[in-house]
Formats: C-alpha cells, sequence, structure tokens
C-alpha cells in the first residue's frame, strides 16, 4: 500500500486534488481515504458517496490537528489494510502552521491556491518545506504572469520543491502529481514510520489552562514584547 | 528562448459531451496564424483554449490531443515557465496580487532570468498603448481596473514571457483597445488565437473554429470572401468606438454619418 499525505490552508483545493487521484486511479485501485479535521468535515461522506470507497474522519478538537495524525496514523494505516487499500489518501486539516503532518515513507503533497496572497507560501514554513510536491490549484483564476510570480515565491520557501499548477476540477497538470504517486515506493515497514522533521518544543502554561495575561503571571516559556523576532523557537 | 523552434501545433480530435468523436480530422497552428475561437455560452472554447496551453495528452475532459512538430512536446514546455511556448490570458479581469506594478513585473522579469535593462518601462508603456487610462509603475496591482489588467496582461506576455503562441480568452470584454492589440500582436509575429464574440476580432482572424456542445463543429477558412463584410465591421466599429469616447467625454452624441 502507497500513502499519501494531503494538507495546505483551509479551502486551498486539498480535497479537490484527492479528487482527481481518486477520479485516475480509483478504476484499477482500490483507494481509502481518510479526512483529520479539527471540528467539522465533510470529505468523508461525500468522497464514499461520490467514488464509493472506503473513507473515516477524525476531529483534533483541542489537539493539534498534525498531532492527531501522528497519533492516530498507526490504526488508520491498519484500517486501510484491512479495506485492502493499494492507495491510502490522508487529508489533514492543516492549521497549525508550526507543524507539518508528513511522515517517512508517505508522499507530501502541499495544497496552495494561486489566489491566496503572494506571501502564502512564506507564511506556512514546514507545511511547504517539509514536503515533497506542491500542488498549485486555482491556476484558471490567474494569469500566466501571476503563475509564475507565485511560483517564484514558492521557490523561496523551497528552492528544490517539485511544483505542479493545476486548475482542480478540471485536473489540468494532474497527470505529473499521478505520475510522482506511480514512482513513489510503497510502505514497506508501518513499525518504522516516523514524523518528518522536528516537531516544534512549544508547550506553554496557556497550554495547560492559565488564562491570565502577561508574562508575569507564567512560568516556563516566557517572552516579553521586545525580548526577540520569535515568541518561542525549539530546537 | 524556447531550445527548439515551434514551426506547428497539432490538435487531434477529442469528444463532445456525448462522449462522441469530434468531427476533424487535426487543426494544425504556424506562427503567425490568427485563428478566432466561436460559439455560444458554455459551447467548449475556454476548454479547447486550456487543452492547448497545458498541452492535453488525452487527459482532459475534453480527451484531445496536442502535439508540438508533430510530437508530443518534452514536459519542459508544461511544466517550466521559462520554456513554456504559451501565454493564456485569461477571462479573468483581476489581478489578486498584493505587488505595485513595478514589484510584480520585476518578479516576472527575474524569475524569467532576463537581464537586458529596460524590460520593465517597455512592458508599462506597451500595456499603456492598449488602454486609455495610464498604468502608472507604483500603482497597486489589485487596484487596476479590469481594461488595466488586461492591457498589462497581455503587455507582459509580450515582452516578458514573450511566448510564440499567445491565446486570449475574450479581450473585447476588457475595454481595451482591441484593434490596437490585434495590430501590435501582428506585428510581433505571434500565433494568435482569439476566444471571441466580437465581430471584428473575428472577421479580423484568418480562420474560424467553431464550437458546439464540448465539440469542434467547423474551422472556417473565409480565404477572403469576408473581405467586404470586414470592411463594413472595421467602419462601424469606428462609428463605435468615437461615441464610446464622446460617451465617456460626457458629450451628447449627434446622428453620426452613417455612410
Ligand atoms: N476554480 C477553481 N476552483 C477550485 C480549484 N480547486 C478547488 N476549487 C474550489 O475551491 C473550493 C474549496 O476546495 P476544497 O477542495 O474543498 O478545499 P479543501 O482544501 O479541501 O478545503 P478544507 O478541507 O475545507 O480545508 C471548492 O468549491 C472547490 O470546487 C481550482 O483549481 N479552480
Ligand atoms: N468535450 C467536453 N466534454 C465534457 N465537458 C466539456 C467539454 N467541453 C467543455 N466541457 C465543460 O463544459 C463547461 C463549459 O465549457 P467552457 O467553459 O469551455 O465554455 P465557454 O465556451 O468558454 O463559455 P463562455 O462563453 O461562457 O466562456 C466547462 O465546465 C467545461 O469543462
Ligand atoms: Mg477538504
Ligand atoms: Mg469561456
Ligand atoms: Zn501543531
Amino acid at each position: 500500500m502507497k500513502l499519501v499525505i494531503i494538507a495546505g490552508p483551509p479551502s486551498a483545493g486539498k480535497t479537490a486534488v484527492a479528487r482527481q487521484i481518486i477520479r485516475h486511479r480509483g478504476g484499477s485501485e482500490k483507494i481509502a481515504f481518510l479526512k483529520i479535521d479539527v471540528t467539522r468535515a465533510f470529505e468523508d461522506k461525500e468522497l464514499a458517496d461520490e467514488f464509493g470507497i472506503p473513507t473515516k474522519k477524525i476531529y483534533s478538537g483541542d489537539l493539534c490537528p498534525d498531532h492527531t495524525g501522528v497519533m492516530i496514523m498507526k490504526d488508520a494505516i491498519s484500517w486501510a489494510e484491512e479495506e485492502n487499500a493499494d492507495l491510502f489518501i490522508i487529508e489533514s486539516a492543516g492549521l497549525c502552521l508550526r507543524c507539518s503532518p508528513y511522515t517517512t515513507q508517505a508522499l507530501g503533497i502541499v495544497v496552495l491556491s494561486a489566489v491566496s496572497g503572494i506571501n502564502t507560501p512564506l507564511k506556512m514554513g514546514p507545511m511547504v518545506a517539509l514536503s515533497d510536491i506542491a500542488v498549485i490549484t486555482r491556476i484558471d483564476l490567474v494569469s500566466q504572469a501571476e503563475k509564475e510570480v507565485f511560483r517564484e515565491r514558492t521557490r523561496e520557501v523551497s528552492p528544490g520543491l517539485d511544483i505542479i499548477e493545476t486548475n482542480a476540477l478540471q485536473g489540468t497538470g494532474i497527470r505529473y502529481l499521478l505520475r510522482a504517486i506511480d514512482e513513489f515506493p510503497e510502505i514497506t515497514d508501518p513499525e518504522k514510520i516516523v514524523l518528518r522533521g522536528v516537531p516544534p518544543l512549544g508547550v506553554c502554561t496557556i497550554c495547560i489552562g492559565k488564562k491570565e495575561i502577561g508574562w508575569q503571571k507564567h512560568f516556563g516559556v516566557i517572552r516579553k514584547l521586545n525580548d526577540a523576532d520569535y515568541m518561542y523557537r525549539g530546537d | 528562448m524556447n531550445s527548439e523552434l515551434i514551426e506547428e501545433i497539432t490538435i487531434l480530435p477529442g469528444r463532445n459531451r456525448q462522449g462522441n468523436p469530434e468531427n476533424f480530422d487535426k487543426i494544425t497552428i504556424k506562427p503567425g496564424n490568427t485563428i478566432s475561437i466561436v460559439g455560444p455560452t458554455g459551447s467548449g472554447k475556454s476548454a479547447f483554449i486550456n487543452d492547448i496551453e497545458i498541452f492535453a495528452e488525452n487527459d482532459t475532459v475534453t480527451g484531445r490531443t496536442v502535439l508540438v512538430n508533430g510530437r508530443c512536446p518534452p514536459e519542459e514546455y508544461v511544466r517550466d515557465p521559462a520554456k513554456k511556448p504559451v501565454a493564456l490570458i485569461t477571462q479573468n479581469t483581476k489581478c489578486l496580487t498584493d505587488m505595485e506594478v513595478s514589484e510584480f513585473l520585476e518578479m516576472h522579469i527575474r524569475s524569467r532570468q532576463i537581464e537586458t535593462p529596460g524590460v520593465l518601462k517597455k512592458t508599462i508603456d506597451l500595456a499603456n498603448e492598449f488602454t486609455g487610462e495610464k498604468i502608472l509603475p507604483d500603482i497597486k496591482m489589485t487596484s487596476l481596473s479590469g481594461g488595466q489588467t488586461r492591457s498589462l496582461m497581455i503587455a507582459d506576455a509580450i515582452v516578458i514571457s514573450n511566448a510564440p503562441i499567445l491565446i486570449l480568452d475574450e479581450i473585447e470584454n476588457a475595454g481595451i483597445f482591441k484593434d490596437k492589440v490585434i495590430e501590435m500582436l501582428k506585428e510581433y509575429k505571434k500565433a494568435l488565437l482569439f476566444v471571441t464574440h466580437d465581430p471584428l476580432v473575428a472577421l479580423m482572424s484568418d480562420r474560424r473554429i467553431v464550437m458546439k456542445n464540448g465539440a469542434v463543429e467547423a474551422v472556417l477558412q473565409p480565404n477572403g470572401t469576408e473581405r467586404e463584410a470586414l470592411e463594413k465591421v472595421v467602419e462601424l466599429d469606428s462609428i463605435l468606438c468615437r461615441m464610446r469616447e464622446e460617451i465617456r467625454a460626457g458629450q451628447l452624441i449627434r446622428i453620426p454619418a452613417l455612410t
């Protein structure tokens, strides 16, 4: 079984890209789909109705959706294997811009929308930097020049990144994504899958429920307004 | 710019909306050709030009295949913007990039690795020939009008992208000097494809592709038989242009000297 992890900001077109993958490969392969979201998601029902494939969703609630992914991924892989899936697609809500959901033995895809602000790729941090492929959607809504400028910005974050531009509704350009999936190896040993990159170490006293404002009321990770460029950076 | 010279582009038939094969053998486009694509709303005009832009390999809704010099084009034609021989000016007239005009063009020039000086100014100057409302370098892209955006994107496609094939989706709707654009584009020896509902643009092209129900219905080659009609359209268009300018200038319109 192959594993594909799709991440990206809300409404970037993650599901639209997943649909294209399913549309093109669903005929010859069994595909399973999991959505990880914070409080609401509809993809499980939509994709099950549309393609008749096994789907699941999980709400991360108060936990970071990327951390949730790590927590449940082994169960999820077992489930997809029980469903005899050849390809397992995980769509992550990707709201936590500190983390990224990509693991080893999985193809990491970040989905960005060409009509979101020009600085979006710069703000996405590890979600872009640790991905294997960036899929840029909604190119049907921008001119050639805008596409190229957006591409340039994405390259600034990750110079070697493979970029695929698509109108995800029509599936233009998806052939290159399909080929990348073809070329990507299957999971060899689920026991050995680990999160890519180093998760940020950023637990503070607000996380454990202290609500008073002002650093004077907190301990552990403490910063003042003019202390540093970053509030806190894990190693 | 392109390693290989583009001698011709060939479009092989796909299927209409019901899945029936299209009724043509192949359509060949060479540099210097001007072609208009006409047909009712929803007939598949935009889908047709999108196939060309992406060099479809029987992998779009229409099932068409597009070849360059008789072969499947190299991947870089689609994926490397600096090698891409097609520039498409879409139906959209808004640019959403939150940058100044000069910043935006500079970034595009950089991504194309162009080092010739003066390209930025040349692009803005050309754009200003296509529109009545002057574009200034320090204005935000997002505050350009529809006509200004279109003008700038066309000038960008000519000067910065410098693509041998240019596709324009309904330029007439953008409030730009379309005759000026066509004249200028012909001068640059590009292959031109216009999606259009405009008689002037349609009649100024050498060939007309008629779309219906998602498929190419006919390819018309007037071969001069429309010359008189074109003269009439040019005349009518100049009357309309004049009236438009007068209306814009806040004047009352007298009966024009129709001949
Ligand atoms: N025009 C255009 N619309 C698109 C494209 N990709 C996605 N959309 C539309 O954008 C909307 C959001 O797309 P989704 O695929 O649901 O986005 P998502 O990233 O899965 O969203 P969440 O899971 O809710 O975060 C939908 O209405 C899509 O039809 C594209 O390439 N072009
Ligand atoms: N051969 C085809 N088979 C299936 N669907 C098609 C085909 N051709 C076009 N379509 C679909 O039909 C819809 C309308 O087509 P398109 O946008 O190209 O129309 P248009 O002629 O450009 O219309 P407008 O004048 O409104 O811009 C699109 O969703 C397109 O994907
Ligand atoms: Mg989704
Ligand atoms: Mg259209
Ligand atoms: Zn997180």
